[in-house]
């Protein structure tokens, strides 16, 4: 129902439009000059009366009707609900909303049969409600916003206002949406430190969540669990990967920005770029075959041919792989850094007499190096965040080691881990994963914190 | 106007930038130990022939230089010359001031390290603090020697950038207006540098003020649209200009 009001309401603020527009080329006799706005903005600003009050009502009304019908049927039929559990309460009314709604039920009973009745019923009062508002609200609208249509009214102002309504509205939604995410993972996470402790999870050495049993037992667990949740492996698992795909980036990313901005030619610029893009688009899954179909064996390979033993899994593959993963990402923050030095003070350097590796190591790159920081700052935090190289390449077993030729895990792969398969969803082990999160949260964004600062100290240094 | 020897000069000095010419054929001379001012409506290639005489167009793909300018009867251009040692010879200062963020220690140092001009610290101190004082800057910065060039004033910073270009004692400096982004405060103190190294060095001195170029130069060059138009000791110049040119440009009629 609301599809087709929602589709209706479009072709009526295009009608609107036109016909804000015919007035106010009308009342001004087709001298638009002596209008205050061009009559687009008229007709913009009658369609707007028309149809966004309605749209917003829609919107709201979609969103609460569902649950206010369901308590007018629960506050209905509370006597014959209120003998079961919850569990059960919600499965009647579902089996009941899909015999009103046209969906399979498994068996039914009187119950949900009236049930659905009163959901059927309340459905489509609520829907001749909503069109009722909905056509009352157009209505009150274009004849509010077609009595404005004045010479002197201030249509292009009115726009502008709404404009800025709709990009604040917008911008509102994602904050929240960030906000919202972030505290869903700290409530979730302390759940998981009233069961397990902070600092043993935090500090303890061994991580073997799938050695946690719950539910069947009773508080004795929560001994068991101190033991079985420590995150150091994971996160020396992760450090490991990090460090090894920094060293491999870091490097090369570096040197190829300093070619590209410094002494690639114009038209070399030209095409490398955007072939870098395209390499920062590939999807990482890819990169994952990549590390684990190639990278993986050949190390094994060499590292046999030489008499070491390597796991057919390491931290080395995926740490190589990440780090060819993000060169493209350390080249064109660095290479951005590296061209805001500005060329006044190379010419400076030039007209001393030095050439162009002098003036790169000692003038250039000490003048960017905040920013490389920067751009490495923010690679790192891009590492610690990557999971997909590091489940295909690096296994999942959580081993505490530093030794790059081993299997280890690292955090986002235990994340993935436990919230596979059909868990609880307040089992410490589905619980854990939050708790995990909200640490590689508070990780990654220090990390952008300090990237984001020292840019910004960077760019004021130039302004 | 006086017999003095002749520094550098340039004969049929011709630049492109692409398909498009900025010089025509210039031939000039710049004498040595004085000052010489290069005046002209902007875009007329003042900066151009300046900077082909340290190469500095080098560093710009486009740029296409030929002709020939000499350095002591000595062809810049040529194959056998070495870039870098002749922009040690040939020092610039810029129109806008540009430090590196350094310390005005570093700044200055900067030159004699690349060159390898002095032989361990004491040395090197030794050259940083005398073309500071060439500068004039000394007394003003002694006290922060290792704070940041750029927490100057515009002013010093000018005068750090032409104490940095004394640093490796060059033969000739080139300044590109070196005064356009100072107050005239800083500006009066910069001329009156420029007069004092005069002594020392052979100055070639870009200026869009012309009571600029009459105070601080003894030779003036005036170029409009790429070519050369007239060139006279400044005296004669802004009291008996000979090209109706020069007579508009220096009266202020010329735009
Ligand atoms: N890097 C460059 N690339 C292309 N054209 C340039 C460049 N530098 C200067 N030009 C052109 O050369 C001409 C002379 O410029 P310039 O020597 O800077 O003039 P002036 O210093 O007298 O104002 C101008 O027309 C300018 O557009
Ligand atoms: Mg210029």
């Amino acid at each position: 129902m609301a599809l087709y009001i929602l589709g209706a309401l479009l072709i009526i603020a295009s009608i609107a439009f036109v016909i804000g527009r015919t007035k106010a080329l009308a009342i001004c006799g087709n001298n638009v000059s002596s209008l205050h706005s061009r009559p687009i903005y008229h007709g913009a600003f009658l369609s707007i009366c028309a149809a966004v009050p309605s749209f917003i009502f829609i919107v709201a009304w979609t969103v609460f009707s569902g649950s206010v019908i369901n308590s007018i049927v629960k506050s209905r039929f509370a006597e014959q609900l209120s003998a079961m559990g919850l569990p059960q309460v919600e499965a009647v009314l579902r089996d009941a909303k899909a015999l009103a709604f046209g969906g399979l039920v498994g068996f039914k009973d009187d119950l949900k049969v009236s049930a659905s009745e009163a959901y059927s019923s309340l459905q489509s009062t609520s829907d001749l409600l909503l069109l009722a508002c909905v056509v009352l609200l157009v209505v009150i609208g274009s004849v509010y916003g077609f009595k404005q249509i004045t010479p002197a009214f201030r249509t292009r102002h009115r726009v502008e206002k709404f404009v800025l309504a709709l990009l604040a509205a917008c911008s509102l939604v994602a904050i929240l949406t960030t906000v919202g995410i972030i505290l869903s993972l700290i409530f979730e996470s302390i759940r998981f430190f009233e069961k397990v402790p902070f600092f043993d999870f935090l500090f303890g050495y061994h991580w073997s969540p799938q050695n946690a049993f719950e539910g069947a037992g009773g508080t004795s667990l929560s001994d068991d669990n101190s033991r079985i949740f420590g995150a150091i492996p994971l996160f020396t698992g992760t450090f490991l990967i990090t460090f090894i795909a920094i060293a491999v980036a870091a490097p090369f990313g570096l040197m190829s920005a300093i070619y590209m901005s410094d002494y690639a030619s114009l038209k070399f610029r030209a095409y490398a770029k955007p072939a870098l893009e395209v390499l920062a688009g590939i999807p990482t899954v890819a990169y994952g075959f990549f590390a684990a179909l190639t990278i993986a064996p050949a190390i094994r390979g060499w590292g046999e041919a030489i008499g070491l033993s390597v796991s057919s899994e390491s931290a080395l593959a995926a740490g190589l792989v990440m780090g060819i993963m993000i060169i493209p990402f350390v080249l064109s923050l660095s290479d951005d850094v590296i061209n805001a030095v500005p060329q006044s003070l190379r010419d400076g350097s030039y007209a001393m007499g030095a050439t162009k590796s002098e003036t790169i190591r000692k003038v250039v790159l000490p003048a960017a190096l905040p920013g490389i920081v920067a751009a490495l700052l923010l690679a790192i935090s891009r590492a610690v965040g990557e999971t997909m190289i590091v489940v295909m390449a690096a296994g999942l077993a959580a081993n505490l080691t530093i030794n790059p030729l081993e299997a280890v895990t690292t955090v986002t792969v235990q994340i993935v881990t436990l919230l596979q398969g059909d868990q609880e969803f307040d089992s410490a082990k589905t619980l854990a994963a939050f708790a995990l999160g909200l640490v590689l949260f508070v990780i990654t964004l220090c990390l952008n914190i300090i990237a984001l600062r020292v840019v910004q100290k960077y760019r004021e240094q130039y302004d | 106007m006086e017999q003095t020897e002749i520094k550098m000069s340039g004969k049929d000095v011709s630049v492109s930038y692409g398909e498009k010419q900025a010089l025509f054929d210039v031939n000039l001379d710049i004498p040595a130990k004085q000052v010489t001012a290069l005046i002209g409506p902007s875009g007329c290639g003042k900066s151009t022939f300046l900077r082909c005489l340290n190469r500095m167009n080098d560093t710009i793909d486009i740029c296409k230089v030929s002709g020939d300018i000499r350095l002591d009867n000595q062809d810049i251009y040529h194959r056998d010359i070495d870039v870098v040692e002749l922009r040690a010879r040939v020092g610039m200062v810029f129109q806008k001031p540009n430090p590196f963020p350094k310390s005005i220690f570093e700044n200055v140092g900067y030159g004699p390290k690349i060159h390898g001009l002095a032989n361990g610290k004491a040395e090197l101190e030794e050259i940083v603090v005398k073309s500071l004082q060439r500068a004039g800057l000394f007394e003003e910065v002694k006290d922060r020697l290792y704070e940041p060039g750029t927490g100057l004033s515009g002013g010093q910073q000018q005068r750090l950038c032409i104490a940095r270009a004394i640093a490796v004692s060059p033969e000739v400096i080139l300044m590109d207006e070196p005064c356009s982004a100072l107050d005239p405060i800083a500006t009066a103190k910069v001329e009156e540098l420029i007069d004092e190294l005069r002594e020392n060095y052979t100055i070639v001195i870009v200026t869009h003020s012309m009571q600029q170029a009459a105070r601080v130069s003894q030779q003036t060059a005036m170029f409009h649209l790429g070519y050369l138009v007239e060139v006279d000791d400044t005296d004669t110049m802004f009291t008996n200009p000979s090209d109706k040119k020069t007579q508009d440009y220096i009266t202020g009629r010329y735009g």
